[in-house]
């Protein structure tokens, strides 16, 4: 077996050195009844030939989105990725190590986190953030733990502009802590008023940027409604490229950021490995969940990079930690930090405005041929509107070898308002010839 | 610095191939960028007039600079490429290459999670076979694919019990963990709603069966045990843990981050557990990659699997296709929720399921057999210089604690420095907290014995050097990293979490 260096000569040797009779012995602590005599049936190894065969015939069943005209987003948006970022992630340096506990042989792994730390700071205008969570949605959940703990208010409203799996997930994660979650109803015409749903129990108010229909709005006044009345506001963002164009939450008075980051760097992958981003303003950062990397010296009085604030965490604090999560997204944070260190902050303002140009380019054609999209503000996400029922007819175009958009109904299946709408993002990656297809194909359809 | 040494003894500061590496912030030159992107053409914008204004602050930095940037703190990392890692319940084998370039086929990296099923054949179909490996090599009968990592898997067997209790409508309050346990094991049960209880060890390193017993009542929500602990040895009385642990009417919550001691040998479902998470980033090799991703499925009994979040692979009437949502007829009949977004680490799943593939039945049981041995091997060689915890055998790690330090003035801490010093990864210290000062080490059996050898000298030379009297030389240690003992004091009591521009920094002095 290619992985295991030891031989036969070696096992008996080992073993003669320990003074066991054999390697059963060795699990002698195992009650006899549940020892397995031999292997459990499953199918013997095989080569890297044949492995390789095996997944690659799985990989050929699928329909990979760069294969086709392609503009799904609704918390998945497909960017180019600089050939380099996938190089430098696969250094075994990064790829192979773990969470940097001995500092002194991690500085390599700190200091990424540390700059990946002051762009997500730079970019959502906030004060801080942390070294990555799981993904966008338990962000947003971690976010409505911690306005718990800083307000000591158990409640938590949603806005229907957000992204159902957030919701969900920040429902779930709330489950069982005496917490009452108002999610309002999926505001499809973008008129909900959230501001009314803030109470004396409210710990925080969850907002999505751009939300899920697509729509920007300005969060100020949401943001002045939840302090007048001493709760938090947490954005909620699926599309951090966004931030390359608009307005930060950071300057419309967000307290939390809870946002995807996987649009830089990090390829589609099925849905996961994403990477949360975390960030909030500095009073709050001791309640903050997750790893932290700072600033410090060595002995000799070198700048170095350490964990700090450690008390937060599970390893130290146990059932009194901020959060239970241990493992964090930390690779798919180098490859964000890559890619942003190649934008740089020109690249990362051009890649924002070529999306809103393809996107703007896109509703106009749209309009031109009659198809209705409903919202008046975007980034690069929008609602249409078609004549009949979204999903059947995304499957339809999927087989002509269009992947259109996404069926609000395959978020929000009980809402009969969502039947005939189609969420459609477009990036830098959408050529003119894909959206004249999907113009053509959609306009077959209306 | 002109004209001057540094303390390195040279002029840059630099040590040969150990290169001084400044912030991406320090190397800004406004304008400069490494990537090429056309000028965007001017439209009617629809931002609804929330344009940014300002600068970000982003420094810009051109594709070689960017390169060499990251390949310089590379060098600064130590990694299972590079040597012996042996960090005891962190499982830090060899992560195989095969694995990586399997998950970056189009096929799959280049797939969104809700392109029409349709489209997504094989990856449902990648999902469901590695479901059908885990449960086999679990002898379960369900598995959550979803968590995302370890204490995500902690959290979805935890609710998933919970769920499980309320719709009896038998409300309990507390869980049980043994003094052992990782943090995340009462991090999690907090997160739950419950209050936890721990659980001495008995003389031999295992849960005290009495005292388990005289705390589990009517009151008990569920135990959480690692199994192997975290001592590295069995629970040899966990079949009647779980007797007593059901007969109280809780649920048996095993943590399997030590799965890699008995993969292929034992079947936690012949143990009476009822739910368990696996670490794919250990036990199945995929790279931890210094801290995540990782993911963490989690195997369910027959009384839970009914309960478990969403989403999950079904075989339909053309092909396999996904239930998301509750209310879904192929759906379990209660799902208490959702863990994430969209459909679970897929990237894991394709890394995981061709490590397993690779090794096969026989490879994986193979695989634990080698792991037991290595951490049996280093027990044998270290345990006349160092003091193990406890009597072996034991699994796939192994225990020491400081007594062999006392009187010497040297600590597990500056023990573990001077390995940094002869080439090593320390092990775990001061983990688990059963044992003073402990050293928890985990070969893996992806370690030569030739490594093993030179790993067992070089802590022996250590072990007699410090018992010499020659404390100085470890409370100095290490000289040779990239960077001697960090002051973390300092940096908790006033945190620098983030680079600021100078103006900022200026303004705020003032």
């Amino acid at each position: 077996m290619r992985y295991l260096p030891l031989t036969e000569a070696d096992r008996s040797d080992m073993l003669a050195v320990i003074g066991a009779p054999s390697v059963d012995s060795l699990f002698r602590d195992v009650p006899e009844s549940v020892r397995l005599a031999g292997p459990v049936d499953l199918p013997p190894h095989q080569g890297e030939l044949e492995v390789e065969r095996a997944l690659t015939a799985m990989a050929a069943e699928n329909v990979a989105a760069g294969s086709v005209p392609f503009f799904l987003g609704a918390g998945a948006y497909r960017h180019h990725v600089p050939a380099s970022v996938d190089h430098l992630i696969q250094r075994g340096e990064f790829l192979t190590s773990y969470t940097p506990y001995q500092p002194e042989v991690s500085q390599g792994t700190l200091q990424y986190l540390f700059e990946f730390q002051s762009q997500v700071a730079l970019i959502t205008g906030m004060d801080v953030a942390n070294a990555s969570m799981y993904d966008g949605a338990t962000s947003c959940a971690e976010a409505a733990l911690m306005a718990r703990r800083v307000t000591k208010r158990p409640n938590v409203v949603l806005s229907g502009g957000l992204h159902p799996h957030y919701g969900e997930t920040t429902e779930t994660l709330l489950k069982f802590l005496d917490s009452k979650i108002d999610a309002m109803p999926a505001d499809i015409e973008g008129t909900e008023d959230i501001v009314s749903r803030i109470g004396a129990d409210t710990a925080c108010v969850i907002v999505q940027y751009p939300d899920l229909f697509g729509r920007v709005r300005d969060l100020q006044p949401v943001a002045d409604a939840c302090h007048d009345a001493g709760a938090l506001l947490v954005v909620a963002m699926t599309e951090i490229v966004a931030l390359g164009a608009l307005r930060s939450p950071g300057e419309m008075g967000a307290d939390i950021v809870a946002a995807e980051g996987r649009s830089l760097g990090n390829p589609l992958n099925f849905g996961g490995p994403y990477v949360g981003l975390f960030a909030c303003s500095d009073r709050h950062v001791r309640q903050m969940p997750g790893r932290l990397a700072g600033e410090t010296v060595d002995v000799d009085g070198k700048r170095g990079w350490v964990l700090t604030l450690s008390t937060r965490e599970q390893h130290i604090r146990r059932e009194k930690a901020t959060s239970n999560i241990c493992t964090n997204s930390g690779l798919c944070a180098l490859a964000f930090t890559i890619h942003m260190s190649l934008l740089g902050e020109d690249g990362f303002r051009r890649l924002a405005a070529l999306n809103h140009v393809k996107a703007v380019q896109l509703a106009n054609r749209f309009a031109a041929a009659g198809i209705e999209v409903l919202n008046q503000t975007f980034f690069n996400e929008m609602t249409v509107r078609l004549s009949g029922p979204a999903a059947p007819e995304v499957d339809r175009l999927a087989a002509e070898g269009v992947l259109a958009g996404v069926p609000v109904s395959r978020l929000l299946p009980n809402d009969d308002r969502a039947r005939d709408l189609l969420l459609v993002a477009v990036t830098e990656t959408a050529t003119e010839d894909d959206m004249d297809r999907l113009v053509a194909a959609l306009t077959e359809t209306v | 610095m002109d004209g001057k040494m540094t303390e390195t003894g040279t002029y840059t500061g630099n040590r040969g191939l150990r290169i001084e590496e400044p912030l991406i912030f320090e190397q800004d030159a406004p304008g400069r960028s490494g990537v090429d992107l056309p000028d965007p053409p001017p439209v009617q914008n629809r931002l609804g007039g929330l344009d940014r204004t300002g600068a970000i602050g982003l420094p810009g930095l051109s594709e070689p600079q960017v390169v060499r940037h990251y390949t310089r703190l590379s060098q600064k990392n130590y990694a299972i490429d590079s040597g012996f890692y042996p960090l005891g319940s962190c499982t830090m084998k060899h992560n195989p290459r095969l694995n990586e370039k399997l998950a970056r086929l189009p096929g799959f990296a280049d797939l969104h999670p809700l392109q029409p099923e349709a489209t997504v054949q094989g990856a449902l179909r990648l999902i469901d076979t590695l479901a059908h490996w885990i449960k086999t090599l679990t002898g379960m009968p369900a598995v959550a694919m979803s968590p995302a990592a370890g204490a995500h898997g902690e959290l979805c067997g935890l609710m998933t019990s919970r769920a499980a209790l309320e719709a009896r409508g038998d409300a309990r309050k507390r869980v049980l963990v043994p003094d052992s346990a990782h943090g995340t094991n009462p991090a999690t049960a907090a997160i739950c709603g419950y209050a936890v209880e721990a659980i001495p060890l008995n003389a031999h390193g295992r849960v005290d069966l009495a005292a388990l017993k005289s705390a589990l009542d009517g009151d008990v929500a569920a135990f959480m045990l690692t199994n192997p602990n975290t001592c590295g040895l069995f629970e040899d009385e966990i079949l009647e843990q779980a007797q007593a642990v059901h007969d109280a009417g809780a649920f048996f919550y095993c943590d399997g981050a030590n799965f890699n001691a008995i993969m292929g040998r034992v079947l936690p479902g012949d143990l009476g557990i009822d739910c368990m998470h696996l670490n794919l980033h250990k036990t199945f090799s995929t790279p931890h990659g210094g801290g995540g991703p990782g993911s963490g499925p989690v195997v369910l009994s027959d009384a839970l699997a009914s309960y478990a979040p969403l989403p999950w692979v079904v075989h339909g009437e053309n092909g396999f296709r996904l239930v998301e949502h509750k209310g879904d007829a192929a759906a379990p009949a209660d799902p208490y929720g959702r863990m994430k977004a969209f459909h679970g680490q897929m990237g894991m799943f394709v890394r995981a399921l061709a490590y397993m593939m690779s090794h096969g039945s026989d490879g994986l049981r193979q695989a634990s057999s080698d792991a037991v041995l290595n951490a049996n091997y280093l027990l044998a060689r270290l345990s006349d210089v160092l003091s193990a915890a406890y009597d072996g055998p034991c699994m796939h790690e192994v225990l020491f604690d400081d007594h062999f330090l006392k009187g010497t003035d040297v600590t597990t801490l500056d023990f573990a420095k001077a390995m940094i010093d002869e080439g090593f990864h320390p092990m775990t210290m001061y983990f688990p907290l059963v044992a003073h000062g402990a050293l928890l080490m985990e070969p893996t059996e992806t370690e030569s014995r030739e490594s093993l050898d030179q790993f067992v000298d070089a802590l022996r030379h250590l072990a007699a050097r410090a018992k010499s009297g020659d404390a100085e030389a470890f409370h100095a240690a290490p000289i040779h990293a990239p960077r001697r003992r960090l002051d973390e004091t300092a940096a908790a009591r006033h945190p620098v979490l983030r680079w600021r521009p100078e103006k900022i920094l200026d303004e705020a002095a003032e």
